[in-house]
Formats: structure tokens, C-alpha cells, sequence
């Protein structure tokens, strides 16, 4: 089977069966990683492009260590996102790369829809690596297949995702790929972060934690951002880690062998206990391994893929 | 210049007529609507069973001159509003320098006189300097230099003080205040919150699963009603600019049955989308206020119907290409609309069965004319002969790259559109033609 | 791994089961003769070695791999002596990547092939290429000390200069033919089959 798209913009717009595609290959290359020598030469000669509009160390790397072990050429651009506003339009800043010879852009943009806006002006494949609160699929797909490796099947899992639901683009890419593989999730927070208009999809919408938590076979916590913690939305951190902060405690009205997720940099003793980050039931570090093969595989689909 | 327009069906609401008639023009005004006018030497104008109706009046157009011509000046702004049927055009003073003095109103009218393609551009003023809200516009000269109206479009008032000194000294003037209903403390700050963070599109499920920041519906009907409240209060005359919520409809049916003196106008594509429009992060699908939900499409409709709504006016509001090429967050709020305004009115409101041609007509012509008081709007003998003729059955389909208008902003490209102009004529004088392709 | 791209897409479409149109058309090797094949090809590899002490078997997906488990097991019977066994994934090493996109399968080998004598074994010997990978892909892993290729079946058309140590049978064909091998493991049955397009 082949993936039936140029790019990857988000979980929304793809199927199970390409979804299952994709975590099937990423499993596969978890095998690569283990290798005496990390490198084959499947995508030798191909120029992936890293465009990172919004700083992020974690997802970069991550991206740049798959392209390597596939042995593509990467260069990276950073570009500060105060300049956005001013300076080089994001068309100019594509096309510019493009003129220097990419096959792939991996787009990271604070703006919703950057990545999609590029497939218009570009000849490679986009990869999203986070657009604004839209979507995050790298995330998502490495978070489906870490739960994949604990639960051997997503259908019919209890999934909870806590906390600011409003602005996360990991919350979104998750849920989605969790519908699609049909999880049963809740969405947890505050009224300020919860906005009622995901109820147009069946999922539930809980503000009480315990509620939420109870019974659940994975509960996904999510990055608190911090400018999102000035009192707008929330009173403060304080109160947040009283009310959602997730801990050995809560947990316990989950399932016996209920796993424990968080996209990372984790803020200890808000989303997450200390304890709970570094227990057995944490999978963190696993998601990380995770998003590599994950990225590895959407490279190799999208660059190797056929006729375009 | 006489003309004689004949082989047409004359519609014309402002004296409920609609019949085939022909109509002789004569110094530039109309001398007489009859059947089978015999005149010789006269110019002859071959309708071909085409609708003869009064020019459309669009009070709600951004001509953007002066300061952005880039995006529209005079010349290409009412060469549109010709091939859309528009004869007059009221100019929104968000320009730069805003309309908050008689040497802008000036420049204005006397670009107007010498590139204006001869459709009438009637400047309305701020109601404030520099578009501030917080020192009052000279609004007895403004008008008397030629200002029809004020307002506050893309700088809605938030302080209800300053909103009320506003309508007195509007009442004052004897002048009808046009109001941009927008609670920026709901959307974030509206057209000033562009690349801040503000509000993109309607707040719903699509902002949700796009991602975007979204502009509840909540924002306009508090300032509807606030508006409408200080009108009670103060007695003067308001307009409801671009009406887009289900409650914005009912809080000026409300205010109507009150007896405040508010009138309302719809923009055409308010009720032809709906904030779907924007999926794929489709910038020219991006306006402010936003494209709503079918629920409120269907108000505004109702509200066109039983007469909350008044008038409809395009919100004409051309921008670059390159503004437009970029993140939906972004790029600037607004799309062109004086090419659409006919047929996208008689596509969504004719067709279906939700309001005749005649009323669609009114709403465009007698209607604008009555809320800002202006002449026009009518073919009675003795008015100036501002005329559109067009084929109301006519299907077409919509290419954004033969626009008269300097932008292509409309998210309508290659949609069909049904109803076409063939010609416009203002003061008796033919300002656009189809067959001639001139303007 | 089957060495022609159409039957690579056939057996992709088909699912590796028999095709509807297919006639009964030469049928190349049937059960007992592919196990005759086998037991041979064993002897000839311990006669090669002089036994099998440092002798591992690597098949190639898919169909390399259980043609390397019953050569290993004939070797274990004939030699009464352990034969470590493995399979190699050689598609992110393939030249032809991009017009066939092959699945990646993960390599599992369990043990150190340095300084080993390796024999490799596929299906079908066609053009090449897919050794050519493979031998790329053994040298990511170790230094062998010697490397072997066993084929089911060698049907000419090489593209590469490789040869093919132990073959089970000799085919000639024609390059619009298509050799198609099934095996109890990954097709229920066990049968060479050879198809005129």
C-alpha cells in the first residue's frame, strides 16, 4: 500500500488505513534504531529542509536525526518569529528554499495553516511539525504508536487528554488519530480551555478531572504553555496543578495498567507529578524513541512514494 | 443626451412597477416610461428582454483611495462598480488619511470628477480624527463639503460615552451615523488585531479544528444592542453596517419595533457562505465580520424578508495579492464585492424562492437610498437616469482574473453566477456596456 | 523476495493468492521438487564448507526467509549442529526505491555476522539488484568472512555482475516472463509457476 498524499498536514485529513500504514512502517524502522551502523541509504541524495518558524529543539532534532539515519541531506533555517510580521513573506521564504532544491519541507509556524499555505507555493512535499493550534500529526502518529505498543490495539481504549484543549495542536492531532482508530476519549479542562464546539464530534467534554480519569486506559496530559498562565485563562499554575495536575493519586481511578503520556518539556509538578513522570506507568521517554521511527517513516513514504 | 432604451422589462420598486416598458432619457434625466415610444433621432438601446432598473446604490464600498492605491484607486474601484451595475457608491473613510476633513473629502470628489468613470462617489466621514474615538470630526463641514453620512467602520466605538456624545452630535448634523458593530474585547481587537493574536473567522467548530482564533457571534450582538440602546436614548439615526448573526437580526427587529431609528444592511456574502468557506485556510474567505453558520445565513435572510434588514451593500474591500498569499492569521480582513452584488443576491436570495426581483432590487436601489437619504434609487420621471439593465437569467461563471478591480480577493473564483449587467447608465450617459466591453 | 516488478504488483494485488485468470501453465517445480531442491542445495553448501561450523543462513523477505529456515533445518539434520538463522531487510537499500516502494521488514539477525560465512538465499535470481542491496545492507552490519547466495530458482537477466552459488533449479527464461514462487509459510502451498505475459 502507498500513502495516498504529497503531504502531511494533518491527522484530520487522513484515513485509518493511512494512519495504520504509517505506524506499521514506523514500527518497522524501530529496528534501525537498534542497529550497530543507524544509517541506510534509502533516501540518499534527497534534500529535506527543516523551516522552523518557532523555536523547538526537541521536534527539530528528532527530524533531523530521521532524515539522517535515511541518509537524506538536511539544512535547516531558522527564521525569528517577530521577523514574520515584517521582513520575508512566508511565500518568499519557501520559494527561496525551493529555488535551492528541496524534497522536502518540514514546516514548524506560531500561525495555523502555514504549512498548508506552503503546499501552494512549493514543488517538495510539506511535513507539518506544528502549525499555531491547529496540528501537530508527527506528535500524534508518535503517540498513537506508543500506545499501540503498550495496548496492542487502539480500538475501544478509554483515552483522556487533560489540559489547555483550546490552543494545543497535540491535543488536536491526537484526538483526531484517536477517533479515526475508534478510542473513546475525553477532553478535560477548565471551561476557559474546553470550548463546547468539539461536542459537534463524539467525544466528552468533562472539567472534573476525577471524572475524567476514571476508568481511562491512557491518560494524555498536555504542556501547560506558559504564556497562557498570566491569568487570562487559568489563576495561575497553583491552581492548575490543584485542579488537572496529574498524579499517583488520580491516577489511581484509572485503569490497573493505565499508561501515562506527555508531549514534552514537562513542567514536574504541574501537569505532572514528579513521582508519576519517572514511575513505570510514564511512557515519555518511549515517545520520544517513538518519534523518530515516526518521522523516519513519513520520510520515507512521502520522499520514496512513487510517481510525483 | 437622450437615449431611448427599448425591447426591456422596467422594475422599478420605488413605484412598483414591473412591465415591459421602454424608457426615454432626455438631458439626463428620465422624460418618460412608456410602451412603444415613438421618438426619432434619439440614440436606440436594445435591452433584448433584459431587466431595466434603477442604478444599484452600494453604501458600503472601500475605495481605498486615498493612501492604498495599490490595492484599489478611483478609477479601477468604479470602473467595478459600473460593470456591476453600480451607479453610485458611498466611500468608507478608513483611507489614508482617514475622511475626518474637508481636504480629503475634497480630494475625493474631485478624483472622483476626473477618474470616476462617471458613477457617482459619495464620501462618508469619520466620526471621529484619525479614526480614534476620542475627538469628535467636524461633521457640520464635513457635510457640507459633500459627506453623506458618518461612521465608523473597521474602528468600531467601544466607549459607550464616547459613542453617545457621538450620536447627539451626528443627530446635530442631521447626519446618519453607520455603524461597524464589533465588541473587540470578544474578538481581539477586530481589523486593529490583525498579527496580534485577534480573532480570524468566526468562533465555531471550523476556527476550532483549523486552529484559528475565533470571533464569536457574541461580539457583534452586544454592540448591535448597545448601539441600538444609546439610539433610544438619544433619538438619532443609525445603520447597522454588514448584519451577519442570527441575534444581531432579532436585537434590530427588536429595536425597530421599539422605534429606535436604526435601518440594517447585508452583505452578499454573508448569506451565500458560511465560515466553511475558510477550510484549506482560504484567505479570501477571510473578512471581518466573519462568514457565519447556516443558522445565521437563514436569519439574515428572514430579516431581508420582513424588512430588519434594509439594504444590502458589498463591504467592497480590495487587497493585494501578496496581502492576501500568506497565513490566515495574517492577511488583512476583506473581499470585493461590487462585481458580485447582483448576481450573487439574485443566485442566493431570487432563485431559492426567498425574496422576488423586485424586492432584491429595492434593497439595492430604493432602500440604500432612503437610509442615507440620498437621491436616486428611482425611475420616476424627472430623476437623474441612473440605470442598470441586465439579464436576470443569465448563468456565468466567475473569473477573478477579468475583474475591473485592481484585487482579486473573492473567495467566489469560478463559481456560477446567475443574473449579468449589460449595461449602466448614469445621467443618461452609458458608463459601462457588455457588448462594447468598456467602461 | 520475487525479483520482477509484476509480479511484485500481482502478488501485492492478489494477495499472494492464486489469480483468477491464471491458466495452468507450466508449473515450474512443484512440492516435492522444490523440496528435493532444498535438501540439495543443503548437501552442496556442507560439501562447500566442509561442514557447517561457521555457517549462518540470511534469507530476504518475504519469501527468502522460510526457504532460509528449511535449509538451515536440512543443514541441522545432515550436520547434527546448530545453523543460526535470519533475515535481512534490504529495501532501504534498493536502487529501484521510489518506483516499487517495498515495506521495510526489520532485519532480524541475533547474532554477530562477522568473520561467519554467510549464505544468503532468495527466491528467485533475476537481476541482481536485490543481492547487490543485500550485500550492501551485510556489510551495515559486519565483516563476513565469506558471503554465499543461494537461489531457489536462477532465471537469468542479470543486470549486475553476480552469480548465484547454490541454485535449486535453472530456468531459462524470457525477460517478459514471469516466475512466480509460493510457499506453504507466505502462500499456502508450495509451487514454482511460470507465466507468459
Amino acid at each position: 500500500m502507498k500513502l495516498r498524499r504529497k503531504h502531511i498536514l494533518g491527522l484530520q485529513k487522513m484515513g485509518a488505513d493511512e494512519i495504520n500504514l504509517v505506524l506499521d512502517t514506523a514500527a518497522n524502522f524501530k529496528e534501525v534504531l537498534s542497529r550497530p551502523i543507524r544509517k541506510v541509504p534509502a533516501l540518499r541524495g534527497k534534500m529535506v529542509c527543516t523551516l522552523f518558524f518557532e523555536p523547538s529543539t526537541r521536534t527539530r532534532a528528532s527530524f533531523e536525526m530521521a532524515a539522517k539515519i535515511l541518509s537524506a541531506d538536511t539544512n535547516s533555517l531558522t527564521v525569528a518569529a517577530s521577523s514574520v510580521t515584517k521582513g520575508e513573506t512566508l511565500k518568499d521564504t519557501v520559494l527561496t528554499m525551493q529555488a535551492m532544491g528541496v524534497d522536502c519541507f518540514v514546516i514548524r509556524h506560531p500561525h495555523s495553516g502555514a504549512p498548508e499555505a506552503a503546499t501552494k507555493w512549493v514543488r517538495g512535499s510539506v511535513l507539518n511539525a506544528g502549525d499555531g493550534c491547529h496540528e501537530h500529526p508527527t506528535q500524534g502518529l508518535l503517540d498513537l504508536l506508543t500506545i499501540r505498543e503498550h495496548k496492542g490495539e487502539i480500538a475501544g481504549l478509554n483515552v483522556t487528554i487533560i489540559g489547555d484543549l483550546m490552543h494545543s495542536r497535540v491535543a488536536r492531532s491526537g484526538l483526531w488519530g484517536l477517533l479515526k482508530l475508534g478510542a473513546r476519549v475525553t477532553l478535560c479542562g477548565p471551561h476557559t480551555l474546553l470550548p463546547p464546539e468539539f461536542a459537534a464530534h463524539p467525544i466528552t467534554l468533562q472539567s472534573d478531572c476525577d471524572a475524567a480519569v476514571e476508568g481511562a486506559d491512557v491518560v494524555m496530559t498536555l504542556r501547560l504553555q506558559n504564556e497562557r498562565m498570566d491569568g487570562v485563562y487559568l489563576p495561575g499554575v497553583r491552581e492548575f496543578a490543584r485542579l488537572y495536575g496529574m498524579n499517583e493519586q488520580r491516577l489511581s481511578r484509572a485503569a490497573p495498567d493505565a499508561i501515562v503520556m506527555h508531549p514534552g518539556p514537562i513542567n514536574r509538578g504541574v501537569e505532572i507529578s514528579d513521582d508519576l513522570a519517572d514511575s513505570p506507568r510514564s511512557v515519555i521517554l518511549e515517545q520520544v524513541t517513538n518519534g523518530i521511527a515516526v518521522r523516519m517513516a513519513l520520510l520515507y513514504l512521502l520522499l520514496g512514494g512513487g510517481e510525483n | 443626451m437622450n437615449l431611448l432604451i427599448t425591447n426591456g422589462r422596467v422594475l422599478d420598486p420605488s413605484q412598483n412597477l414591473d412591465d415591459a416598458r421602454d424608457v426615454l432619457v432626455e438631458n439626463g434625466s428620465i422624460a418618460r416610461i412608456e410602451k412603444n415610444i415613438i421618438s426619432n433621432g434619439v440614440e436606440v438601446l436594445d435591452a433584448a428582454g433584459g431587466v431595466i432598473a434603477p442604478g444599484l446604490i452600494d453604501i458600503h464600498v472601500h475605495l481605498r483611495t486615498p493612501g492604498q492605491e495599490y490595492k484599489e484607486d478611483t478609477r479601477s474601484g468604479t470602473a467595478a462598480a459600473a460593470r456591476g451595475g453600480v451607479t453610485t457608491v458611498c466611500a468608507m473613510p478608513n483611507t489614508q488619511p482617514p475622511i475626518d476633513r474637508r481636504s480629503v473629502v475634497e480630494d475625493i470628489l474631485g478624483r472622483a470628477r476626473s477618474e470616476g468613470n462617471g458613477v457617482r462617489v459619495l464620501p462618508i466621514a469619520s466620526v471621529s480624527m484619525d479614526a480614534r474615538n476620542e475627538q469628535l470630526s467636524e461633521m457640520a463641514e464635513l457635510k457640507a463639503c459633500g459627506a453623506v453620512a458618518v461612521s465608523d467602520d473597521a474602528f468600531p466605538m467601544q466607549d459607550a460615552g464616547f459613542m453617545r456624545r457621538a450620536f447627539q452630535y451626528a443627530k446635530t448634523c442631521g447626519l446618519v451615523t453607520m455603524l461597524h458593530c464589533e465588541e473587540l474585547s470578544l474578538t481581539g481587537g477586530g481589523h486593529a488585531g490583525v498579527g496580534k493574536g485577534g480573532g480570524v473567522m468566526n468562533e465555531g467548530r471550523v476556527s476550532l479544528e483549523m486552529g484559528l482564533r475565533g470571533m464569536p457571534r457574541l461580539a457583534e450582538e452586544i454592540a448591535v444592542f448597545m448601539a441600538c440602546t444609546i439610539a433610544r436614548a438619544v433619538g438619532n439615526r443609525i445603520h447597522i453596517l454588514h448584519t451577519t448573526t442570527a441575534g444581531a437580526v432579532e436585537q434590530i427587529r427588536r429595536a425597530k419595533n421599539d422605534g429606535v431609528k436604526v435601518t440594517a444592511e447585508v452583505c452578499p456574502h454573508h448569506f451565500a457562505l458560511t465560515d466553511e468557506a475558510c477550510r484549506g485556510y482560504n484567505t479570501d474567505a477571510k473578512m471581518n465580520p466573519p462568514l457565519r453558520l447556516e443558522e445565521d445565513v437563514a436569519a439574515l435572510i428572514e430579516g431581508l424578508k420582513d424588512g430588519t434588514i434594509d439594504a444590502i451593500a458589498t463591504d467592497h474591500a480590495p487587497h493585494a495579492a501578496h496581502e492576501k498569499e500568506r497565513e490566515f492569521d495574517l492577511a488583512p480582513f476583506g473581499i470585493v464585492g461590487l462585481e458580485t452584488m447582483l448576481p450573487l443576491s439574485i443566485k442566493y436570495l431570487v432563485e431559492p424562492g426567498h425574496l422576488s426581483l423586485s424586492q432584491v432590487i429595492e434593497k439595492m436601489t430604493a432602500a440604500p437610498a432612503r437610509v442615507l437619504g440620498l437621491p436616486g434609487g428611482t425611475l420616476r420621471e424627472g430623476a437623474p437616469a441612473d440605470i442598470v439593465i441586465f439579464q436576470p437569467d443569465e448563468k456565468w461563471t466567475l473569473c477573478a482574473a477579468d475583474l475591473a478591480s485592481k484585487s482579486r480577493n473573492t473567495p467566489f473564483d469560478g463559481h456560477e453566477m446567475i443574473g449579468r449587467v449589460q449595461a449602466t447608465i448614469v445621467d443618461g450617459k452609458v458608463i459601462y456596456s457588455r457588448r462594447a466591453n468598456r467602461v | 523476495m520475487a525479483d520482477t516488478k509484476k509480479s511484485k504488483s500481482k502478488l501485492q494485488s492478489s494477495g499472494g493468492k492464486r489469480l483468477p485468470d491464471e491458466r495452468p501453465a507450466g508449473v515450474l517445480l512443484d512440492e516435492a521438487d522444490i523440496a528435493r531442491a532444498l535438501k540439495r542445495v543443503a548437501h552442496e553448501i556442507v560439501e562447500r564448507n566442509r561442514g557447517v561450523a561457521n555457517v549462518v543462513v540470511i534469507g530476504i523477505p518475504r519469501r527468502g526467509v522460510p526457504l532460509a529456515e528449511r535449509i538451515a533445518a536440512h543443514l541441522r539434520t545432515i550436520e547434527s549442529a546448530d545453523v543460526p538463522t535470519g533475515a535481512l531487510d534490504v529495501a532501504l537499500y534498493r536502487d529501484d526505491y521510489g518506483t516499487r516502494q517495498a515495506a521495510p521488514h526489520p532485519s532480524t539477525i541475533a547474532f554477530n555476522i562477522t568473520d561467519k560465512i554467510v549464505v544468503l538465499v532468495d527466491d528467485v535470481l533475476f537481476t541482481g539488484r536485490t543481492v547487490r542491496a543485500a550485500l550492501n545492507a551485510l556489510s551495515d552490519l559486519g565483516r563476513p568472512a565469506q558471503v554465499q547466495l543461494a537461489a531457489l530458482v536462477d532465471r537469468g537477466h542479470r543486470e549486475l555482475p553476480i552469480r548465484a552459488d547454490f541454485v535449486g533449479k535453472n530456468a531459462p527464461t524470457a525477460r517478459d516472463e514471469e516466475v512466480r514462487v509460493l510457499l506453504r509459510e507466505t502462500d499456502g502451498e508450495d509451487a514454482v509457476r511460470i507465466k507468459r505475459n
